[in-house]
Formats: C-alpha cells, sequence, structure tokens
C-alpha cells in the first residue's frame, strides 16, 4: 500500500494459535488525533490485537502499519521507541518504587545499558516528571512507593509512564477496569486532555465509559470485525445487538 | 578406524548400541520421573538423583534380607525390589512434597536450592547408615547370563530385564498422565492451578501424589540402576545433570520428546565412547545438546501456544 | 543532631556499613589472626567477590546462574597458567625429558607448549585474561540465551551443564590441564616468591582490597538507572521492554558483571591458596557459591560477602571437627534460608535495625523490600 494519512494502518492481520485463528483478516485505520475504541466479547480477540501490534505476538499474515513503517519485522523495544506505547490489562508498575522513580525509568532517555548507567536526575527529567504527574493527578504522591496507591491511581500511574514517553500511539488494555464511577469520570477526562497530537487505541468493556471517550468504534466477534463507526451507528447494528450489547 | 574387519565393526556398533539401550533405559526411567515433576509440575527437585539412589539402597537391602531368610525366593527377589524401591521413593516424595516443595510453588529458582539442601541432608543419611563405600547388588544368576544372538553379538538378561521394565514404566506413565481422570487434572492444574481448584479438583492432593510418584519412578529407576552400576552415597549426583538436559531437550511437558531425546544422548554417548575416552564422548555430547538448547530453547518437542 | 540522624539516609547508612566492613577486613582480622587463619580468610574473601557478582545477577537481575564456577575458574586458571610458566623455567625443570614446559605436560608425553599456553608467559595478558576470558562466555552464553527470552529454570540448568562440561574436559583433558590435581606447584609471581608468609599477608591485603573496590563498583550499578532497571525488570520485564529497553541486554551486562567479578576472585584464589583445581568450579561448588549468597542475602551486596565469609569460616571449623555433620548443617542451612528467611542475613539485620527505637527524625520507609516473588515456572 502506498503513503497515507493514517497513524495506523491494519491489513489482513491474522494469527492462529495451533490453528485457532484468534485474529483472522483484519483490516482496520486509526486516523490521527483519534480515539478509537474496540469493543467485543470476550476471547474476541482483541489484546490479541495490541499485542500483535505492539509485537507481543507474531502475526501469521497481513501487515501492520504505523506512520507508513512496517511494525510486524520489528522487535518490541524498536515499536516503543518509534512511538507506540501500551498499557497492560492489570495495572504495570514497578512497586518496589516511588511513583517518581516508576515515571522516570519510562523518561525515554539512556535507554542502552551503558546509557543507563550514566543516566543522572537533571532538571529535565525532573521538570518533566513533575508534570506528567500533575496531568496523571499523583502531583502530591510523588515520593509515595507504588505499592502503596490505590487501584485506579496504579492504572493513572501507567498510563503517566506511557505518556512521559510522547508515544504518537497509545494503546490501553481496559483502562478504567475496577475503578469507581468518580475515577472513570476523571480518567475520561484524562483522555480526552492527552489526545492531542496523538492516537489512542483503547480496549474497554464498560459502554459508558465507551461514550464519554470514544470518536469511532470497532466491535469484534471472533477474530473478525463486526461493524465499525461511530457508537450510536454500531449501536443500531442488529448484528452488534446480538452477539455482544444484547446481555 | 583401520584394524577393525566389517563384521567386527558390525558387532562392535550392535554391542555398544545395546550398551546405549541399557543407559538409555535408566535415562529414560530418571527422565520420566523429572518430566513429571518438572515438565507437568514446574518444579526443578535436584534431589531427584537421590530419590533413585535411594531406590538402589532398597534393593540392596532387599537382596540382602531375601539371601539370608528366605534364599529359595531369590531367583525372584529383584521384582519384589522393584516394587520396595518404587514405595519408599513414593513416600519419601509425598513426605518431601509436604514439608517442603508445596511451600515453593511460587518460586521455582528456591525450589531448586531447597532442594538441593534436601540432596546433601539424604547423602549424608546414606553415608551413615550404609557407609560411603560402594556397594554392588547380587543378581540370581540366571539374570546374569546373556544370549548369544551371533557368533560375535552377546545380550546381557539384565539389560533385557532393565529393557522390559522401561517400557512397562512408560506405557503406565501415559496411561496415567493422557488416560486416566488423575492425569487429567494433573494437567488441569498444571494448566491453571486457581481455575482447576475453583472446578472443585483438590490441587493439594493432587500435587502430593504427582510428585509422590515421579520420585517413585526414580526410585524404579534406582533398582534398574544397580543392574549396571554400583550405589554409593554420592551417585545420583552423577546423573542429575544429564538427566535434566534429556528432559529440557526433549522439551520439558512432552513425553515422546523426554523418550526421543534419552534416546539420541544416551545413543550418541556410548557409540562416540568407543572412538573417544568416555570423558570426551561425554563433554562432547553435552555440548552439542547446550548448543542445540541455545539454537532451539523449547526443546525438540513442543506446541505453540499463545503466551 | 545526633549522629544516628545524620546518618540516617539510607545511602549514608550504607556507606557506614561499608566502612565498618574495610575495618573489620583490613584492620581488626589482621590484627587478631595468626598468618595461617588470615590466609583462610583471604580465601573465604574470594568468594566473595562471586557472591557480589551473584547479588547483580540473581538478587537484582533475578538470574540464577548455577555456573558462577565456571568464571571463578577460568579466573583462577588464568592466573595459574602464568604463575605454572615462570615455575616451570628451564633451569627449574631440567631433570623433564623436554625441559621448560610445566611438569604435567612433561608426564603427560607432551613435547612442547600448546599454543594456547603461550601468551600466558605474559603477566599483562594474563591478567587482562582474568577478567576478559569469563566475561567474554558470560557474553556468548547470554548472547544465545537471553536474546531468545530463556530465562527462569532453563537458564539454571544450562549453566549447571556447561559447569560440567568445563570440569569434565580439563579432567579429560589432563596434558594440556594439569587433569585431575589442577595446576599445583605455583612459586613465585615476577620472581617474587608468594609461598611465604610475608606474601600471603600482602596477598591477603591486596585482596581485601579489591573486595571493596569492587563493591564500590557494584554499588556504582546499583544505585544508577541501570540498577533500578535491573530490578525493575526481574519483577515486571514486559513493563520494562514495552517502556523501549531491549531486556536481554540488561541481563547480559549483569551476567557478564557476575562472571568479571568471579574472576577476579578465581585469580585472587590461586594467588593466596597456591593451585587451582576442577574440584573448585564443578557443579558443587557451583552451587555453593549460591548459597553462601542466599545465607547472607541475595539483595544486599555486603550482606553477601558476609554470607561467603561465615558459611566458609563454618565450614572450615565444622569440618575439622566434624565432618559428618557438616553436610548435614550445610543441607539444613540451604532448607532454612529458602523456606523461613529469604533475604539471608542481611534480612533479618535490616529486621532487627527496623525495630530498633528510632532516632529523633528518623522516620524510615515501612517493611523491607520484599525478595521476588518469582514468576510460576509453570506455562501460562
Amino acid at each position: 500500500m502506498s503513503e497515507t494519512d493514517y497513524m495506523l494502518a491494519v491489513e489482513g492481520l491474522t494469527v492462529s494459535f495451533d490453528g485457532f485463528r484468534a485474529v483472522d483478516d483484519l483490516t482496520f485505520y486509526v486516523d490521527r488525533n483519534e480515539i478509537r475504541v474496540i469493543i467485543g466479547p470476550n476471547g474476541a480477540g482483541k489484546t490479541t490485537v495490541l499485542d500483535l501490534i505492539c509485537g507481543r505476538t507474531k502475526a501469521s499474515a497481513g501487515s501492520i502499519k504505523f506512520q507508513n513503517e512496517e511494525l510486524r519485522t520489528l522487535k518490541e523495544h524498536q515499536i516503543v521507541r518509534r512511538g507506540v506505547g501500551r498499557k497492560f490489562q492489570t495495572p504495570s508498575i514497578y512497586d518496589d518504587l516511588t511513583v517518581f522513580e516508576n515515571l522516570e525509568i519510562s523518561f525515554p532517555r539512556g535507554r542502552g545499558v551503558f546509557g543507563a548507567l550514566a543516566f543522572r536526575r537533571d532538571a529535565e527529567v525532573r521538570d518533566r516528571v513533575e508534570e506528567v504527574a500533575k496531568t496523571i493527578f499523583l502531583a502530591d504522591a510523588l515520593q509515595r512507593r507504588a505499592e502503596f496507591l490505590s487501584h485506579g491511581q496504579k492504572q493513572w500511574l501507567e498510563i503517566g509512564m506511557l505518556l512521559i514517553q510522547q508515544p504518537s500511539l497509545m494503546m490501553l488494555d481496559e483502562p478504567v477496569a475496577g475503578m469507581s464511577v468518580a475515577e472513570r469520570k476523571k480518567t475520561a477526562e484524562l483522555l480526552h486532555t492527552i489526545t492531542a497530537g496523538r492516537s489512542v487505541l483503547v480496549v474497554e468493556h464498560d459502554m459508558g465509559f465507551v461514550e464519554d471517550i470514544a470518536h469511532r468504534v470497532t466491535v469484534m466477534h471472533q477474530g473478525k470485525i463486526l461493524s465499525e463507526g461511530t457508537l450510536a451507528h454500531v449501536k443500531a447494528d442488529q448484528r452488534v445487538v446480538d452477539v455482544y450489547l444484547g446481555h | 578406524m583401520g584394524g577393525y574387519s566389517l563384521t567386527d565393526l558390525v558387532s562392535i556398533m550392535a554391542m555398544q548400541g545395546f550398551a546405549g539401550l541399557i543407559l538409555f533405559s535408566v535415562f529414560v526411567l530418571m527422565a520420566l520421573g523429572l518430566a513429571i515433576i518438572f515438565g507437568q509440575m514446574g518444579v526443578i527437585n535436584m534431589a531427584h538423583g537421590e530419590f533413585l539412589i535411594l531406590g538402589a539402597y532398597m534393593t540392596y537391602i532387599c537382596s540382602h534380607v531375601v539371601q539370608t531368610y528366605a534364599p529359595a525366593l531369590f531367583p525372584v527377589y529383584f521384582f519384589a525390589a522393584v516394587l520396595l524401591a518404587f514405595g519408599a521413593s513414593f513416600l519419601l516424595g509425598i513426605v518431601v512434597e509436604w514439608l517442603l516443595i508445596r511451600h515453593l510453588y511460587k518460586r521455582p529458582l528456591d525450589t531448586l536450592l531447597a532442594t538441593w539442601g534436601l540432596s546433601l541432608i539424604l547423602q549424608q543419611i546414606y553415608r551413615s547408615i550404609f557407609g560411603a563405600r560402594e556397594v554392588g547388588v547380587e543378581l540370581p544368576p540366571w539374570m546374569m547370563g546373556a544370549l548369544q544372538a551371533t557368533d560375535t553379538i552377546q545380550i546381557p538378561i539384565n539389560g533385557l530385564i532393565v529393557m522390559g521394565l522401561t517400557v512397562i514404566i512408560t506405557i503406565g506413565v501415559y496411561l496415567l498422565i493422557y488416560r486416566s481422570r488423575w492425569g487429567k487434572q494433573i494437567r488441569a492444574v498444571t494448566g491453571n492451578r486457581v481455575m482447576a481448584g475453583a472446578v472443585g479438583i483438590d490441587t493439594d492432593r493432587i500435587d502430593r501424589y504427582t510428585f509422590g510418584i515421579g520420585c517413585g519412578i526414580a526410585g524404579v529407576a534406582g533398582a534398574a540402576f544397580t543392574m549396571i552400576g554400583s550405589t554409593s552415597p554420592t551417585a545420583g549426583q552423577l546423573y542429575i545433570v544429564d538427566t535434566f538436559l534429556v528432559v529440557v531437550f526433549g522439551g520439558a511437558a512432552s513425553l515422546l520428546g523426554t523418550i526421543a531425546s534419552a534416546f539420541t544422548i544416551s545413543q550418541a554417548r556410548s557409540t562416540l565412547e568407543f572412538f573417544l575416552s568416555g570423558s570426551m564422548a561425554q563433554v562432547l555430547v553435552l555440548l552439542t545438546v547446550v548448543g542445540i538448547l541455545m539454537l532451539r530453547p523449547q526443546g525438540l518437542f513442543t506446541l505453540k501456544v499463545r503466551r | 543532631m545526633s549522629l544516628l540522624a545524620r546518618l540516617n539516609t539510607p545511602e549514608r547508612r550504607e556507606l557506614l556499613w561499608l566502612a565498618i566492613f574495610s575495618v573489620i577486613i583490613l584492620v581488626v582480622l589482621p590484627s587478631i589472626l595468626e598468618p595461617f587463619r588470615l590466609n583462610l580468610f583471604g580465601k573465604y574473601l574470594t568468594y566473595g567477590f562471586v557472591t557480589l557478582g551473584l547479588v547483580i545477577c540473581w538478587g537484582d537481575a533475578g538470574i540464577l546462574s548455577l555456573g558462577q564456577g565456571v568464571f571463578f575458574g577460568l579466573g583462577g586458571y588464568c592466573m595459574a597458567m602464568f604463575l605454572k610458566l615462570e615455575a616451570s623455567s628451564v633451569a627449574n625443570t631440567k631433570i623433564q625429558s623436554t625441559p621448560g614446559i610445566p611438569d604435567f605436560m612433561d608426564w603427560n608425553q607432551i613435547t612442547h607448549l600448546p599454543f594456547f599456553w603461550q601468551p600466558f608467559h605474559s603477566l599483562a595478558f594474563s591478567l587482562a585474561a582474568v577478567v576478559v576470558v569469563p566475561t567474554v562466555l558470560a557474553l556468548v552464553i547470554g548472547v544465545a540465551m537471553f536474546k531468545r527470552r530463556v530465562g527462569g529454570t532453563y537458564f539454571a540448568i544450562i549453566t549447571q551443564a556447561i559447569a560440567a562440561i568445563l570440569t569434565i574436559l580439563i579432567i579429560g583433558q589432563q596434558g594440556y590441564t594439569g587433569g585431575v590435581n589442577g595446576i599445583t606447584d605455583l612459586r613465585t609471581l615476577w620472581g617474587w616468591d608468594i609461598r611465604t608468609d610475608h606474601a600471603k599477608t600482602i596477598l591477603y591485603f591486596v585482596s581485601a582490597i579489591a573486595l571493596i573496590l569492587c563493591i564500590l563498583a557494584a554499588r556504582v550499578v546499583r544505585m544508577s538507572k541501570l540498577g533500578r532497571l535491573l530490578r525493575a525488570l526481574r519483577d515486571r520485564e514486559d513493563r520494562v521492554r514495552f517502556s523501549g529497553y531491549e531486556v536481554a541486554n540488561f541481563k547480559i551486562f549483569a551476567f557478564c558483571f557476575a562472571a568479571a567479578v568471579a574472576g577476579i576472585g578465581g585469580a585472587m584464589f590461586t594467588l593466596q591458596v597456591g593451585f587451582m583445581s576442577p574440584s573448585l568450579i564443578g557443579i558443587v561448588p557451583s552451587i555453593e557459591m549460591v548459597i553462601f549468597c542466599a545465607v547472607g542475602g541475595r539483595t544486599s551486596l555486603l550482606g553477601a560477602v558476609y554470607g561467603a565469609l561465615l558459611v566458609n569460616w563454618a565450614k572450615t571449623t565444622f569440618s575439622e571437627d566434624l565432618p559428618q555433620l557438616w553436610l548435614l548443617a550445610m543441607g539444613g542451612l540451604f532448607i532454612a534460608v529458602v523456606l523461613a528467611f529469604p533475604n539471608g542475613l542481611a534480612g533479618i539485620f535490616r529486621l532487627a535495625i527496623d525495630r530498633l527505637p528510632k532516632g529523633p527524625g528518623g522516620r524510615r520507609q515501612p517493611g523491607i523490600t520484599p525478595v521476588v516473588a518469582e514468576q510460576a515456572g509453570a506455562p501460562q
């Protein structure tokens, strides 16, 4: 395919485990500055799609173009360095370290072995960490050990760890799972403020939250796309109601 | 290879091949126990060699007791010894699981250290009871003979018995793991411990008996071992690295892989041993295995699954 | 402000412990021990190099190597080869059928020095080899394993197999290696007799200072972002990878670091004890080194070094008087440490310190760094 304006262009993406096609000939495009939400019943292949994009799982066929660059041949850390950030389903942070250190480790400098050895905590790092901490509502908790954060705060911290890398594409796997209503509201707010200049790909079950954030929605079922469009559009789609929204 | 005629070479290959088959049998028996414990449960048991030696000492005791008190039964004592070896190692395995292993399922590397400590303790216990010297087991005369296959090829009967034993145990393990209800539960616990517990499988019990059976099979391997080597408190340690390599090389969770890799390694070693010194043959085989594992870390036989 | 309060940052406290340790090994031990005992402690110190490497590799990065004896041995053999060549001058070996080569080669009907022995005529080369040879081997193993994401128990087994291979090889090739006896009868280092009490005392101090320097180097690593990354990837490998780091390179670094310091330890061992043999580097010694580290505390540099000193001292004391009990005690120690004190002596010590009444202004962080719950080995 020739050059496009899409942030992410996924075409014909397929992966099978022992003959079972977890993702089957998937094609979709994500625009710049778009918040795209993938929904679908359990086992539809949503998380696998994120795994494929960030290189955690290797695709059997198809292409994944990020800003017109093929990602399938790159290693995970290279994909990250191109500007793709990934948040995991359960909060994946460093419990032993403070919030500050968690963010600092994610700061994109000194990523080689000897770079890390020579890394110094200078004003630039400090300012950036504080700025991100403010964005994710953790400005007062910088010196707290991450294991003592609430569940919602851990989720934000992990989002902050992506944010500090300034990715062009952020992928969030169920960012509000286990959050209180108030926390969900704040998270939606957070996503809106950070989307400037980047695209966000979210896997989520919580329909209220999807309504709050989604520009467009992709519905997956059994590894394939069932429907795609605005939330109103997919909600009106009878097939979506049958397999997913109906229950 | 000058100096040997073609028939000589054929006989040598055949007899080395057969020697390899006996080594193979002991490897398979030891590796089967490990494959169950390591492959199915993910536990590294560094004391596995000491369970083998327990079986060997049980055979030794059995031969003495029978010779002294019931010499009439001597010709068939070996079969009782196998059962005794299994029982003793099985019971010890259950006790060890209860005291030690069950606390460490989430820390496999620590299990490795703890079981190493256990192996030291067992070695010292053996030394206190049986002495530091090697002991040999006396076989009844009928087991000492050999079948004269051709003019130049002899097949020792005890070797045949060891191999027969191996075949029976292997089939037994296969039936147990892949055909029985219990095997299904073992695999369920391995696959997803929490879920298996939630659907009503007594995971503690499954773990305990699985570990026990793995150890029991090591005991049987020990009984077989008495026919090819002499028993000493530290003899088990000599085999532990080889056996782990056999299991890893075969792909830890695959029974077929374990057998195939035991065959490859033992045959390669006994064939090479004829042409090189024993130690160089061992080095060469170990190096090859390590080299292959570096290229193909998942072992010979594996399934592709979602990580 | 009281002294206690001023010493209250964790960093300064750690330096204080290091200072105390330095005083113990540089002042206290030399003044209370007779030369023979001091030399024994010098030998124990050489295991301290190995265990401090294990703290970085195992305690921090979570990579358990059961082959540290290999690196210890390679360092020791590099040193021994140099010393042996010096001891095998033509003048010293004129009764041999081929003078000028090591005695064991002569006994094995070898008539000229093998090519890989040649460079060990040079002290500079030998000293470099002490560090470089173990590091390069670790690099090769590390690249092969970590780039393919092999870790945990598999890695442990492979390193153990490598320890087995090396010992069998050394024993089997006795014409080139001295076989099961090892390389013995080492006499002088550049003409300086290393067998006298005086020389042994000096070598003790050299070891002690080298060890302190290695501890400082390890401390620099641990305090840097590199150190934090190693601990981070131990617990959350995927998170580190998806923060844009090539995880394998960091593991390779930790493994190579541990190999390099182990090599230095091996060389110091050879110098102080006067020989190097396969019985010091095989499977059993390698796993014992891990135990020294576990007993002392796998997450504490000083703890691990104290562990090496204490366990070895206990081993000597016990096996002099009650050799049968030693194996039982050692086995029991492994099990106790693993089951009850996964952070070793250092963990017990830290707990005790935390319970002390706190000085003014001294508020400590709750708890101690918990030891990692390693990821379950069962396939997911």
